[in-house]
């Protein structure tokens, strides 16, 4: 089947109910995306379908058909998102295993609420586990990139 | 800075070998000698940790693991300072398993406090080697030249060379005599004591970042393993005829019988072996297996702690003895007793364990998320008929390990089916796995009863502690405590006290137990910190300000001579240069009184809660608010202050208290193993909960500036954790909770 992932067309030899997570990861060699629970119970293994947040490890591959996927390595190539570079300057990450889905997930909240409130931030990120604990962090490395993205908004209108 | 992997065999080269070529002095900067650099950069070895090359980059090793705790890091900033490098022209080298670096098992919080002398050592001994290199180029003496900042100055005339224009002749110096080694005074620390970002946080923001589950290996297969779920259990029979149809399984392979002791080995189960993980997973659901369950197959924990509180209310083995307790509680006006449990638990990183290994007559190679390459060597090496210092051991990043990973088990399974197949396999877990086939967290009760006189001064102390101990993964038949699980937090009591009787007994326990971050401090901490609170109360004074009468006059205790204990151990450490000082105690309450105000007044339903232990030689107090509120508990805010000696880098000094605060969150509100019919009820985050962000309060760190010997920061912050929070919701409420999870009781 086709895919594309990242804006890059990709042909997959995959049955249709194959989690999106395993054929990521280990037919297209995409590793960035990472396997925490196999119950979309943890949020590590997020990606965007269509610009929304989707646990792959859940998600039958036969759905990102004639989709949009993007993974962390589609966020940015430099890794210059201001969502990363906020998430660098606050130091969040500590073992760093669940940051990408970390990362997916604000990057969706941040596309639908450009001032998200303390609430805004627990209630989109409550699906996501950090066993490190690096909450603290998290939300203030989403607070901080809101504020960029803003002012990257309003210099560009 | 770069992370950089080198080959096995380079490494092994890279003694000095003239290879290069380059003549000293030849400048960096023109496009031209680059090229030449690029043909030529052979790395210079000036010692086992650090090498330089030509092109002026300097390789240094980590030979920790990483794990979120930062030691990567740190082992950098503690060579890098004393070798004054520059820190963007680092190359990060991941060690191989070898014994030459000294101990790599990445556990006990020990990454600084055990090289903070050593690696600054090797920093030293490579930057007198560059300068020895450039006295000899410069024909003047040593004392005439200088490093600084990545080059080495002539003071006679000013002039100077690249670290990597001296690469080639410092690597012919001879090793300094250690003694004669110069160091940087604290002023001086351009790395240490500074918030150096960690060496792979672009490559975790980008998805970069490798771990085990992320090995790639030409050809690698991946195996799925269906597991007895009773300890000492077998397989009777298997059907893989349903695995074999799943498109893309290729083997289904019986696993060895797990022998006694358990250990770190392979043991009963069945590996589905496929070219992808789904393909593993699925086939491994269609495997029919007749279980034998063995010995264990009745064992429950309920019935293992309702053993263990009556052992707890009972004598047991004397390790501790000071005063005479009868006349202590003979004088007493006022005497408590309490008995406290803390459950089993799951470590739960968010990797699970995985490992590959390449296994062929003459070699065997691994590549795994380990906290301890060494034993992975020590345990693989005889079933691959290989010495152990064969066995290359290539260690990933590791997804979290809080000690579940300093077990070599995944990694034996990885190589007992790349043996079986003479194929490069990766094993990977569930989390299923994870949780039902842990080194478990010993699930623990703890009894201590005390006198008091009238001022609320101790007057007998007498406490016990029983749970199964961590030998019996070892020496299953172990029924009593190691000297060195009494030390986590037991007969090591900070409190002035008239009489004291330390008991203790292990519990036969059929399940693996295993260290997980701070290990016996934890139920210590909780029953110590608790009943101290249960004492304050009872005497209608503050928490805080008995905390300080118990103190007493600044001290240094010593377990050995004012308990009696003779198997104090001090996590490894002289008690010269890591006492157990009041004073310390009472800088760290301080500071808490400092940032909190303990004596507020609050709303009906709220309340503060504190408690300061000391675990692997650092100091960590914990004040917690809660909010209790129609059987809803609201944690709403969390302070720690750490006297941890020199933090070498205060950002993962803080980042780890943060962690641990919310680690031990976890563990107080929601963490739980039950064992029924000798297998692990839970099986995944559902129903073993850890904490989330909207559960999270409000954290802050403090860190006291300290000029003592470093000590550790992956763990301590976690034992305070627990009591701080009962005590809190004793404030709240004037409930007392005794047994953990919390949420047996109040909705979190």
């Amino acid at each position: 089947m086709e895919l594309k992932i990242n804006n890059q067309i990709h042909q997959v030899d995959a049955p249709d109910e194959m989690p999106l997570l395993w054929v990521l990861r280990d037919l297209l060699g995409k590793k960035g995306t990472k396997f925490g629970c196999g119950q979309g119970l943890c949020g590590t293994c997020t990606v965007h379908v269509n610009g929304q947040p989707m646990r792959s490890c859940i998600t039958p591959v036969a759905v990102a058909k004639n989709s949009e996927v993007t993974t962390i390595e589609g966020v940015d190539e430099q890794g210059n998102h201001p969502i990363q570079i906020a998430w660098r300057e606050n130091n969040v990450p500590q073992c760093g295993y669940c940051q990408s889905g970390q990362i997916m997930s604000a990057l969706n909240l941040l596309s639908n609420n450009s001032t998200p409130t303390d609430q805004d931030i627990d209630s989109a990120m409550s699906g996501n586990i950090c066993r490190c604990g690096t909450y603290p962090r998290i939300k203030q490395a989403i607070k901080d990139a809101a504020k960029v993205m803003n002012q990257n908004k309003g210099a560009k209108s | 800075m770069n992370t950089f992997k080198l080959d096995r065999r380079e490494f092994l080269t890279l003694t000095g070998v003239a290879g290069g070529g380059l003549l000293l002095g030849c400048s960096s900067s023109s496009n031209s000698s680059q090229a030449m650099f690029v043909k030529n950069n052979q790395a210079h070895k000036l010692n086992i940790f650090v090498s330089v090359r030509p092109d002026n980059r300097v390789d240094i090793i980590n030979h920790r693991s990483e794990m979120g705790q930062g030691a990567k890091t740190g082992v950098i900033q503690m060579i890098a300072d004393e070798l004054d490098v520059d820190w963007e022209k680092i190359n990060v080298v991941q060690g191989l398993g070898d014994k030459a670096y000294g101990s790599q098992n990445t556990d006990g919080s020990t990454s600084v406090r055990k090289f903070y002398s050593k690696l600054r050592e090797i920093g030293a001994s490579a930057r007198t080697m560059l300068e020895q290199a450039a006295a000899e180029y410069w024909q003047v003496d040593v004392s005439q030249v200088q490093a600084k900042q990545h080059k080495v100055f002539n003071l006679t005339n000013g002039n100077s060379l690249n670290y990597g224009d001296l690469a080639e002749l410092a690597a012919k110096q001879p090793i300094p005599n250690v003694a004669k080694l110069t160091f940087k005074s604290k002023e001086q620390f351009k790395y240490i004591t500074k918030p150096v970002p960690i060496v792979d946080l672009h490559d975790m923001t980008t998805g970069k970042a490798t771990y085990g589950i992320d090995v790639e290996l030409d050809g690698l297969l991946v195996a799925s393993i269906e597991r007895c779920p009773v300890l000492y259990g077998k397989v009777k029979s298997f059907d893989a005829s349903g695995a074999k149809a799943i498109p893309g399984v290729v083997d289904v392979i019986n696993m060895p019988e797990t022998v006694k002791p358990v250990v770190f080995s392979a043991g009963s189960g069945v590996a589905v072996i496929a070219t992808n993980t789904w393909a593993a997973n699925q086939g491994r659901k269609a495997l029919k297996i007749e279980w034998d369950l063995g010995e264990n197959k009745d064992f429950d924990s309920e019935q293992a702690f309702a053993d263990m509180a009556s052992k707890a209310q009972n004598p047991a083995k004397r390790s501790a003895e000071k005063g005479d307790i009868t006349a202590g509680f003979a004088k007493a006006e006022q005497i408590l007793e309490a008995t406290y449990k803390v459950p089993f638990l799951a470590h739960a990183p968010m990797e699970p364990p995985a490992a590959a290994a390449l296994v062929t007559d003459t070699s065997c190679e691994i590549w795994a998320a380990t906290q301890n390459p060494q034993a992975v060597m020590d345990n693989v090496a005889g079933m691959v008929g290989l010495k152990p210092e064969q066995i290359k051991v290539n260690v990933t990043l590791l997804g979290g390990g809080f000690g579940r990973k300093s077990k070599a088990d995944f990694v034996c399974e990885a190589v007992y089916l790349s043996k079986k197949l003479g194929k490069p396999v990766k094993v990977v877990w569930t989390r299923e796995d994870d949780l039902k086939m842990g080194y478990f967290h010993a699930g623990a009760t703890a009894f201590i009863k005390a006198g008091v006189d009238k001022h609320a001064n101790i007057t007998a102390w007498q406490q016990r502690s029983v749970m199964p101990s961590i030998k019996t993964t070892f020496a299953p038949s172990t029924d009593d405590l190691l000297d060195v699980e009494l030390s986590l937090g037991f007969n090591d009591i900070p409190f002035q006290l008239e009489s004291l009787q330390g008991e203790s007994s292990g519990y036969v326990n059929p399940v693996r137990i295993g260290w997980l971050r701070s290990v016996s401090n934890i139920p210590h901490a909780f029953a110590l910190h608790s009943f101290v609170d249960e004492l304050a109360h009872a005497n209608n004074i503050p928490t805080h300000k008995y905390l300080r009468q118990l103190y007493a006059e600044d001290r240094l205790i010593d377990p050995i001579t004012d308990y009696g204990f003779k198997g104090y151990k001090n996590y490894d450490e002289s008690l010269q240069r890591h006492p157990i000082s009041t004073q310390r105690f009472k800088a760290v309450l301080d500071k808490l009184e400092q940032t909190v105000n303990f004596d507020e007044a609050l709303p009906a339903g709220q309340g503060w809660g504190l408690a300061i232990h000391r675990s692997f030689v650092s100091y960590v107090g914990v004040a917690s608010k809660v909010e209790v509120k129609d059987g809803k508990l609201t944690v709403l805010a969390m302070h720690s202050v750490i006297d941890c000696g020199v933090a070498v880098n205060p950002d993962r000094v803080e980042s780890q208290l943060e962690g641990a605060m919310i680690f031990g969150l976890s563990l107080a509100l929601m963490g739980r193993i039950d064992i029924k019919q000798g297998a692990v009820s839970q099986s995944n985050f559902h129903d073993y909960p850890v904490l989330r962000m909207q559960q999270c309060p409000e954290l802050s760190v403090a860190i006291i500036q300290s000029d003592a010997y470093p000590g550790g920061v992956g763990e301590p912050g976690v034992p305070p954790v627990a009591p701080s929070l009962v005590n809190a919701i004793f404030t709240a409420t004037g409930k007392r909770y005794r047994e953990l999870p919390i949420n047996q009781y109040l909705t979190v």
